[in-house]
């Protein structure tokens, strides 16, 4: 916290479910951010990186990314009962550690089944107090930190794509926060993160997938 | 806000200001809503930390980890059956800072203050001396504005991490919060609130994170018991009209480069400290196997 406008509660908050912001609030959270991705989750399976791998079971990062993908909050205190809760509903929860090569300490990779044997994967690392990057989202290359909605495009690299991925959130009325491009190769495939200040509504995602070269489009909610 | 403590000492007597009030309106503006909102949201996290103060006194709960548990209920049953050294206040303080981290180790709801590895100082000193006070609810709930203000200061100029600081940078900064606040509730001036910070801060000064198996729990739990114990003393000496020989804003200076000056082994990574003596190691072991 260095901005001007730091507020009280930044200090006196989260209210949270400890013991740990960055191995069980920022777990969950990751948790959340897979989760919206599936429905129906029939298996998950967690591979754990690095702090997460040695220290999962103490710290409860397990049942709190259990709790994450079933969409609880970082203050349910149904996290401790999270394990459970998927047992009793069919869902099958492993827990892998790993090693996921060069990426934060405190890196999941989650892979979730759904009722029809769909596969829906997010990486995610939780980067102290709570807070928490998603660096992939089913080979999306994303940097996202959920205090946002935001849009993942996947598109050829051509002229007046991201015109008109903008103007059909422009025209939605909503508000862009950020807009970050990356490309694998000039004219290949490209990908822009935009983050914005209200969700995106369907008929608009349903614009921008009938854009001329969109390949493919990736809505997620703040989590 | 002010960046230093000196600089809002000077705007509260030039006003004739307390630091809550001061508090209150920054987050009045920052949050562009009214001091109604600003109270009700400091009763919804006074009343998690409340519960969570009061939840092990007499339900004794064991961590997840499974190495510790009970104490609260322990201190609490001997400050009524016996007469603690420490007196009354300290003993109940005490009892609600164990008893508030049990909560936290155990995954039940507890209010980050400011991380949630020192969430027990801030509620168990202020819910002990406003019973000691008889003070209002809207006096408590000024004073965990004052405490928050404090800790932003405290961000801002140095870190409350334990990864970057050590223990003093987390439990020492939640102590320091405490007193201040303490100083406040028995009518300190803003000057004597900050003297009260800097004295807590600067009794520990230098105290490493050392958390056995990586675990936010030992040696944290007796560290957060001992945390009110120093705000209540820091309190207690500005309030007979003591001075803290150094001020404030340099004491918060000193302890960040002293955090910087830790080596990295003594920064929450569990590779020094009482983390790696043999029994540290046992419980490592014990918790996480070979």
């Amino acid at each position: 916290m260095s901005s001007s406008s730091s507020s009280l509660f930044d200090v006196l908050g989260p209210v949270m479910i400890g013991p740990s912001s960055s191995h069980t609030a920022g777990a969950l959270r990751i948790g959340r951010a897979a989760g919206m991705l599936c429905q129906h989750i029939r298996k998950a399976v967690f591979y754990l990186h690095g702090s997460f791998a040695q220290t999962y079971k103490g710290h409860g990062s397990d049942r709190a990314l259990a709790a994450g993908i079933l969409g609880m909050q970082t203050y349910d205190p149904d996290i401790k009962n999270a394990l459970d809760i998927c047992e009793s509903r069919g869902i099958a929860v492993e827990f892998v550690p790993t090693d996921l090569g060069e990426v934060h300490p405190n890196t999941v990779k989650v892979v979730l089944t759904d009722d029809q044997g769909v596969e829906h994967s997010l990486t995610g690392c939780s980067v102290g107090g709570g807070e928490v990057r998603i660096v992939d989202i089913g080979g999306f290359a994303t940097s996202i930190s959920g205090e946002y909605a935001a849009i993942v495009t996947k598109h050829q690299d051509k002229v007046g794509v991201i015109k008109n991925v903008v103007s059909a959130i422009s025209d939605a009325g909503i508000n862009i926060v950020s807009i970050n491009l990356s490309r694998s190769q000039k004219g290949k495939l490209a990908t822009a993160i935009i983050e914005v200040d209200s969700p995106v509504d369907e008929d608009s995602i349903q614009r921008i997938r009938t854009i001329d070269k969109m390949v493919d489009v990736l809505a997620i909610k703040s989590f | 806000m002010f960046k230093y403590g000196f600089e809002l000492a000077e705007h509260c007597q030039k006003n004739g200001l307390r630091i809550c009030d001061v508090a209150v309106s920054h987050e009045m503006q920052v949050s562009e809503c009214s001091r109604e909102e600003v109270f009700k949201r400091l009763k919804k996290r006074r009343n998690v930390m409340y519960s969570a103060c009061h939840s092990t006194l007499h339900n004794p709960v064991s961590s997840v980890s499974g190495l510790t548990g009970g104490d609260a209920s322990r201190l609490y049953r001997y400050s009524g059956e016996g007469s603690p050294l420490s007196g009354d206040t300290v003993a109940r303080a005490m009892c609600y800072a164990l008893s508030c981290f049990e909560v936290n180790t155990s995954m039940g709801p507890i209010v980050a203050c400011p991380t949630a590895g020192s969430c027990g100082i801030v509620p168990g000193a202020l819910f002990a001396a406003a019973e000691t006070l008889d003070i209002s609810e809207e006096a408590l709930l000024e004073s965990f504005a004052t405490a928050a203000y404090i800790g932003m200061i405290i961000s801002k100029n140095a870190t409350v991490s334990g990864a970057e600081g050590g223990c003093q940078a987390e439990c020492g900064s939640a102590s320091a919060m405490a007193a201040a606040a303490l100083a406040e509730m028995q009518g300190g001036s803003p000057q004597q609130c900050l003297d009260a910070a800097a004295i807590a801060l600067k009794n520990v000064m230098g105290l490493v994170c050392d958390p056995v198996a990586g675990l936010v729990e030992i040696p944290c739990a007796k560290r957060n018991a001992s945390g009110v114990a120093g705000a209540i003393l820091a309190a207690d000496l500005v309030m007979a009209g003591i001075r803290s020989m150094i001020p404030f804003d340099e004491v918060v200076s000193a302890m960040y480069k002293v955090g910087r000056m830790l080596p990295e082994a003594l920064r929450e990574t569990a590779k020094g400290g009482v983390a790696t003596t043999p029994t540290g190691l046992r419980y490592k072991k014990q918790v996480f196997g070979e």
